[in-house]
């Protein structure tokens, strides 16, 4: 069914652990799905990243939730244009990605002199 | 060899757009491409927290000039599958009629300025005194030539009446005729083509694998449009995508000529099938849950992620533009390219950086 409009509910966005997000997201590649972008927001502990991926119009969402202050691995590795959105939730979030393809290190939109994330209710201070 | 790193942009005569690229070159050749964004992020994303759901609606219209309504539609789209609200026919017909507008401009303006890149400023301004006729259009349907606000949640606030669709539709054949004595210059002129066939190929796959969107993956073969999904009264006019398969720099500005008739075509079509009803119902209730909606904007496809909590104030607006999805794609396309076909290639994309920083 093709899908301009989805709501999401747990049956179709499953939720991954940080160390599956690698296996996964390549396999829907090799099923020929399109990355088309990943939206993030701040649960308070914890920041839940969505990854958005389509196939002949047909939506598929995946969610993760990490821990604010650690790591999740970058999928630049399987879709090399992940890059601008993943530095956007590092910046944004303070989320950190393990092997960004080009890190902006916290300077995509935002100038070094801001120091706190500004999307989270209780900023994190950048490293 | 040694290499030379040119900043490119964000100021540059043929660049329309606040971006820059830092290139590394070799004797003129470009081996390698990195941008650099923010010089107009305005946080409108995280203006969410503290103007409610309806106000968002003027803030997402201001996102981007150029695709001002259809950002309104995408994000009145997901509202109001959040809040379970099916919006009248004639409603869904009326959007279908101001976003192929917007489309029109879109591409004439793009059109415009994609001439004047390469020197021909005579056929830019042609292509932008045919945009006036839409922009005038803009302005008696919607009270403004750019940020045409008539998307409310629940439907649209203005109607179009009998004597304005055939303003309207008059006004498509002369847009029509104006455009087609412009098809020659633009598609078979020695000078456009030596400066755009062959030059900045993306390969259908590498189109794909990229996540390109809109004309830029359409150029490249790959026939996906947002409005084969059938959202407002797309499901019920006679679409395809238009398609070209070279995916080099002409590829993509055949492409964007040839949606300016499918533009002209839809809005017949819309007049033609605009049933009678109301324009808008109430929207009960409050925003609550996730959702995603899609639309095609001239650009390409537009994402927006909506998280309510059931209050009047939104937990998060995310938003993904075409151009943020075709930036990768441009730094594929550049290395191997010439210095000089640099601010082509960069403006067949269709670059909006407003919309892509937000």
């Amino acid at each position: 069914m093709k899908d301009s409009v989805v709501v999401l509910t747990e049956d179709n966005t499953p939720q991954l652990l940080p160390n599956m997000i690698i296996s996964q997201i390549r396999l829907l590649k090799d099923e020929g799905f399109r990355f088309v972008t990943m939206s993030s927001n701040d649960l308070g502990d914890s920041i839940c990243v969505l990854y958005h991926l389509d196939k002949d119009l047909q939506l598929i969402n995946l969610k993760v939730e990490v821990p604010k202050g650690s790591k999740i691995p970058s999928i630049c590795s399987v879709y090399a244009s992940a890059v601008l959105i993943e530095n956007e939730i590092k910046e944004h979030f303070g989320v950190n990605f393990d092997g960004l393809s080009i890190d902006f290190q916290g300077m995509l939109y935002l100038d070094e002199e801001v120091q706190k994330t500004p999307f989270c209710k209780i900023g994190i201070t950048r490293v | 060899m040694a290499r030379t790193v040119i900043p490119f942009g964000p100021q540059h005569p043929v660049l329309p757009e606040p971006l820059h690229l830092t290139l590394t070159v070799e004797d003129e050749i470009v081996k390698e491409a990195i941008p650099k964004l923010g010089y107009v992020h305005r946080g409108l994303e995280k203006l969410a927290e503290i103007r409610d759901h309806t106000q968002m609606i003027q803030i997402v219209e201001r996102v981007c000039g150029i695709c001002s309504t259809l950002h309104a539609m995408c994000y009145c789209q997901g509202i109001e599958a959040l809040m379970k609200v099916e919006i009248p026919p004639r409603a869904r017909f009326l959007r279908v009629i101001w976003a192929e507008m917007h489309r029109m401009h879109s591409h004439l303006l793009w059109l415009g300025l994609f001439a004047d890149a390469f020197g021909f400023e005579s056929l830019f301004m042609q292509f932008w005194k045919i945009r006036e006729r839409i922009m005038d259009l803009q302005e008696a349907t919607s009270g403004n030539r750019v940020i045409v606000s008539v998307n409310c949640v629940g439907g649209v606030k203005r109607d179009i009446d009998a004597a304005t669709q055939k303003w309207i539709l008059d006004t498509m054949k002369i847009v029509e005729k104006e455009v087609l004595q412009l098809k020659s210059t633009i598609m078979d002129d020695f000078t456009v083509k030596t400066r755009t066939v062959g030059i900045g190929v993306l390969s259908k796959e590498k189109a794909y694998e990229m996540g390109a969107a809109g004309p830029t993956l359409r150029a490249s073969g790959i026939s996906q449009d947002m409005r084969q999904t059938g959202y407002a009264a797309y499901s019920e006019l006679n679409f395809e995508p238009v398609v070209e398969t070279d995916g080099d720099c002409y590829a993509r500005t055949v492409c964007r000529f040839n949606e300016v008739f499918q533009a002209i075509s839809l809005i017949r079509e819309a007049f033609a099938k605009l049933p009678q009803s109301e324009l808008a119902v109430k929207a009960k209730g409050l925003p609550d849950g996730e959702v995603i909606s899609r639309v095609e904007q001239p650009r390409g496809e537009c994402l927006y992620y909506l998280k309510g909590n059931g209050t009047k104030f939104l937990d998060r607006v995310r938003i993904r533009t075409p151009t943020f999805a075709n930036i990768p794609p441009l730094l594929e396309m550049l290395p191997g390219c010439d210095l000089a076909d640099v601010p082509i290639l960069i403006l067949t994309i269709d670059p909006c950086i407003s919309c892509t920083e937000r």
